[in-house]
């Protein structure tokens, strides 16, 4: 077997950050290789190295054979290397299509740009990759998971003979999954190496050939994945062994009802939506891509203006017609997109998460405690463990699941009564993950109201005590936390089995 | 724990380099502004000279106080085309209030303030909560504070001969009352306390955190629980405010209001706000760089009026400054 890629010895210096130390990694002919480790542990860094993104410090890379030093993406890609980055980077306001073949638009024998063979060209790879797209649609107003397909799409465009990855199924649920996983055993069959980033464990044993693991900027091993097990590699990941809690759901049937929302309504995603959720409870949403959760939460939250409905916190009736408001009557919400609506990614670690909260660090002129909030960052940064040289740095330089931290610490900081977690352990490693699950428990035992959404089924069945499915916009029903992943799927697909009789079924599975 | 990978003197040594690497395109102006001004000094004696670094000092003060004012818009990612006009503005209503109605400076200048205050939050209101591009709701209201001034005096100046003191309050020295060897006149005085002020709004307060916030990722910091809507509304306000303070100090300078003057110093301020290295796609930026695009844009008109260059030169060169200092922080920006 031929091998494509040899690094060795790779170095990687940040500032305040010995980011690769001295690390190895090989990728051969047809398979897919995962790489392994925590959040911050220098997978990203060392598949930027790859591809052309970073310049390394040190060591050595070979691509198929040569000798590399590559000066940009573009070399890189031109050598056969593709990469999808772990962080989207699409532009918003153009199409799919343009987004695809960027900077490489086919042109008429004018050298006027062919717009047609453009949407043509771009139509064929969706095709290929048998995902229903829209080609002319602007990628600003699409769901993540649908940016995270063009930008899978795009890498396949450029026929890379080595393709790298980096945590592309973060933000799918699992039909889109097996689909990815169809493309890449294709991919496969052609000769193709891939580089497989991700924190979903299971699916590292059912695509992956070889695990290469990471920990703290370190090559840690590198086993066949069909004689390891999971917990042989986050042991490896963790330095330790982690072990798996159980823990008893509580009832809290006959707690008071912390929120009440009835008959929600806005556009196709939100469809005459009616729940209530009790203090100490935690309420899974379920459901596929565009199934309308997201949107509930905005409505609820205030970011997009319901068109009629109600909210009632606490038994008292609320109009929330901005964040600002929502966050006044107790209700925080965690956006699924870190970057664009989580984050302001150009300042800094504490700034990011006292932004919620700022009136509490200022006086009553608003001058602020600059060492409180220190303190205060200091403190999270510990909590959860974000790795980061200090809470002065720039939150766009930290690793991704270690962003994702930083908004989870805001939330925590600002303390509210009801809150909404939109997919919170993103780009989150195993361990962090328990973390994450042991702080909202917490919150939830103090008495919190929460919900969580999330596209991973498992993480839906371990933390919720009640589970709600949507499809289609509406709210198709509610599930005890002991339901199969069968029964919530056929829920999640009800309203398209039957669509003639949507209305009846919304009103009544409700409890 | 995070042990390995952070090393605590690494870490000092590194913020260091950080904190010189932030502030090199201030590092880098100083040097154009220290390199300008040895530059005519040593072309013409006529330069360095107290009363002529007195003028420059002194015809920094309007402009600086408005750029400034237009520093705090376009961090927020925002830009205020109106500072100009609404100085004269601020100026006439402070002659309307002063020599018209005979009022006191107390109620008079209070007054200017006032109508600088409001006149900013009306764009912010148009900003904010009626969705119009600050371009375009600036501009807008550049015209309106112009026809506005034209209007009230009727197209003619108004004069400040009998308000007492006026003059004093931009041409009066203070200093040089206590410390008669430097007589910096008041004028200079109040743009540096305004430049405090406005250092301090940004550095040290919730809004000048937001003002950040606003310019790096407005829709994250509206969905963190604060309302946008009227955080930008008082950073319009306070913008207004400071013109104000602006066209009280011109009115002062030339003991009168005229109306016809004003449109074109948007420009002189927007300049120094970009020389000093605010970006105007907004989210950064500082005081101390703006004061020194403000002294730039003063002392090449002045070195080149003493070496008598034709004012049209002079305005060439004042624009061919602008690209060169963008242009330099695109290079170091490239570079990294
Ligand atoms: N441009 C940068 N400047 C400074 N530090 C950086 C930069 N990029 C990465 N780092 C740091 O290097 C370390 C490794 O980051 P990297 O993104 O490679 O982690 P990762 O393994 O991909 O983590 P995740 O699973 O969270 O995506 C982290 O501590 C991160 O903060
Ligand atoms: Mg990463």
């Amino acid at each position: 077997m031929n091998i494509l890629v040899d690094m060795s010895g790779i170095e990687k210096h940040f500032p305040g950050v010995h980011a690769l130390k001295s690390v190895q990694f090989e990728l051969r002919e047809g398979e897919v290789h995962a790489l392994m480790g925590e959040n911050g542990a220098g997978k990203s860094t060392l598949m930027k190295i790859l591809s052309g993104v970073y310049t390394r410090d040190g060591g050595s890379v070979q691509v198929m054979g040569q000798d590399v030093d590559f000066a940009g993406p573009r070399e890189a890609q031109d050598a056969g290397v593709g990469i999808i980055h772990q962080e989207l980077s699409l532009m918003n306001d153009l199409t799919v299509a343009q987004n695809i073949f960027i900077g490489r638009e086919p042109r008429n024998f004018l050298g006027i740009l062919d717009e047609v063979l453009l949407n043509k060209n771009a139509k064929d790879i969706f095709e290929k990759m048998n995902v229903g797209m829209d080609v002319g649609a602007e990628v600003g107003t699409m769901t993540i998971a649908k940016q995270q397909m063009v930008e899978i799409a795009k890498a396949l465009s450029y026929n890379s003979k080595i393709l790298i990855m980096d945590e592309p199924t973060a933000a799918l649920n699992d039909t889109e999954i097996q689909e990815l996983f169809r493309i890449i055993d294709q991919l496969k069959a052609d000769g193709v190496g891939i580089v497989y980033i991700s924190h979903k464990m299971d699916e590292i044993k059912q695509i992956s050939d070889r695990v290469t693991v990471m920990r703290d900027g370190e090559f840690v091993g590198v086993r066949d994945s069909k004689d390891t097990s999971i917990e042989d590699i986050i042991s490896m990941m963790v330095g330790r062994d982690l072990e798996l809690e159980t823990e008893q759901k509580p009832d809290t049937s006959d707690n008071m009802t912390a929120l009440e929302v009835k008959n929600l309504n806005r556009g196709k995603f939100v469809k005459n939506v009616s729940f209530s959720l009790k203090k100490g409870e935690i309420l899974g949403f379920a459901g596929l891509m565009g199934a309308g959760r997201t949107e509930v939460a905005r409505v609820i939250f205030g970011a997009d203006r319901l068109e009629s409905g109600e909210i009632f916190i606490d038994g008292e009736q609320k109009f929330i017609d901005t964040p600002s408001k929502a966050v006044e009557a107790g209700i925080g919400y965690l956006s699924e997109d870190r970057k664009h609506f989580g984050l302001v990614l150009g300042m800094d670690v504490r700034t990011n998460i006292s932004l919620a909260s700022i009136a509490r660090f200022g006086s009553s002129l608003g001058i602020l405690n600059e060492a409180k909030i220190s303190k205060t960052a200091t403190d999270f940064i510990s909590k959860l463990d974000i790795r980061t040289p200090s809470e002065k740095q720039e939150v766009k330089l930290l690793s991704g699941g270690n962003q994702q931290k930083v908004v989870i610490a805001k939330w925590l900081l600002r303390d509210c009564d009801i809150l909404i977690f939109d997919e919170p352990t993103r780009g989150v490693d195993v361990g962090a993950k328990s973390e994450i699950y042991k702080i909202l428990r917490d919150l939830a035992a103090s008495g919190k109201a929460i919900i969580v959404i999330s596209s991973e089924l498992p993480e839906i069945l371990r933390l919720s005590h009640r589970i709600a499915v949507m499809c289609e916009g509406n709210l198709t029903g509610f599930l005890p936390a002991n339901s199969s992943q069968e029964e919530i799927m056929r829920l999640a697909t009800a309203t398209m089995q039957s669509s003639n009789n949507k209305n009846n079924q919304i009103s009544e599975m409700s409890s | 724990m995070n042990d390995t990978t952070i090393n605590s003197s690494q870490l000092g040594a590194n913020s260091l380099v950080e904190r010189a690497k932030r502030n090199q395109h201030r590092f880098w102006a100083f040097s154009g502004l220290i390199f300008l001004v040895i530059g005519f000094s040593l072309a013409s004696p006529n330069f360095f000279q107290t009363s002529n670094i007195i003028s420059i000092l002194q015809a920094t003060s309007v402009n600086g106080v408005l750029a400034i004012a237009a520093t705090l818009v376009i961090i927020t990612a925002g830009i205020d085309l109106s500072v100009g006009t609404l100085m004269t503005f601020c100026a006439v209503v402070a002659g309307v209030l002063l020599t018209n109605l005979g009022l006191p400076m107390y109620i008079g200048i209070p007054g200017a303030l006032l109508s600088g205050f409001l006149a900013g939050a009306l764009s912010g209101f148009f900003v904010a909560k009626l969705n119009i591009p600050p371009f375009i709701a600036t501009l807008g209201m550049m015209l309106v504070y112009k026809g506005l001034s034209l209007a009230i005096c009727g197209g003619r100046p108004i004069y400040f001969n009998d308000t007492e003191g006026f003059v004093d309050i931009s041409t009066g020295s203070i200093i040089g009352h206590i410390i008669p060897a430097f007589p910096i006149p008041n004028g200079v005085l109040i743009l540096f306390l305004v430049a405090i002020f406005a250092s301090f709004i940004l550095t040290r307060t919730i809004l000048g955190r937001f003002i950040f916030a606003l310019g790096s990722n407005e829709e994250a910091l509206r969905l963190s629980g604060v309302n946008t809507d009227r955080w930008k509304i008082v950073v319009y306000s306070l913008a207004g405010g400071i013109c104000a303070i602006a066209g009280i100090l011109l009115a002062s300078r030339i003991n009168s209001a005229q109306p016809a003057i004003g449109q074109g110093y948007e420009l002189d301020a927007i300049a120094a706000v970009v020389i000093g290295g605010t970006s105007l796609s907004g989210g950064k930026g500082t005081m101390l760089g703006t004061i020194i695009g403000a002294l730039i844009i003063s002392v090449v008109a002045n070195g080149l009026r003493i070496l008598s260059v034709p004012q049209e030169w002079q305005i060439v060169v004042t624009g061919s400054i602008i690209i060169l200092a963008v242009y330099a922080d695109q290079l170091r920006r490239g570079k990294t």
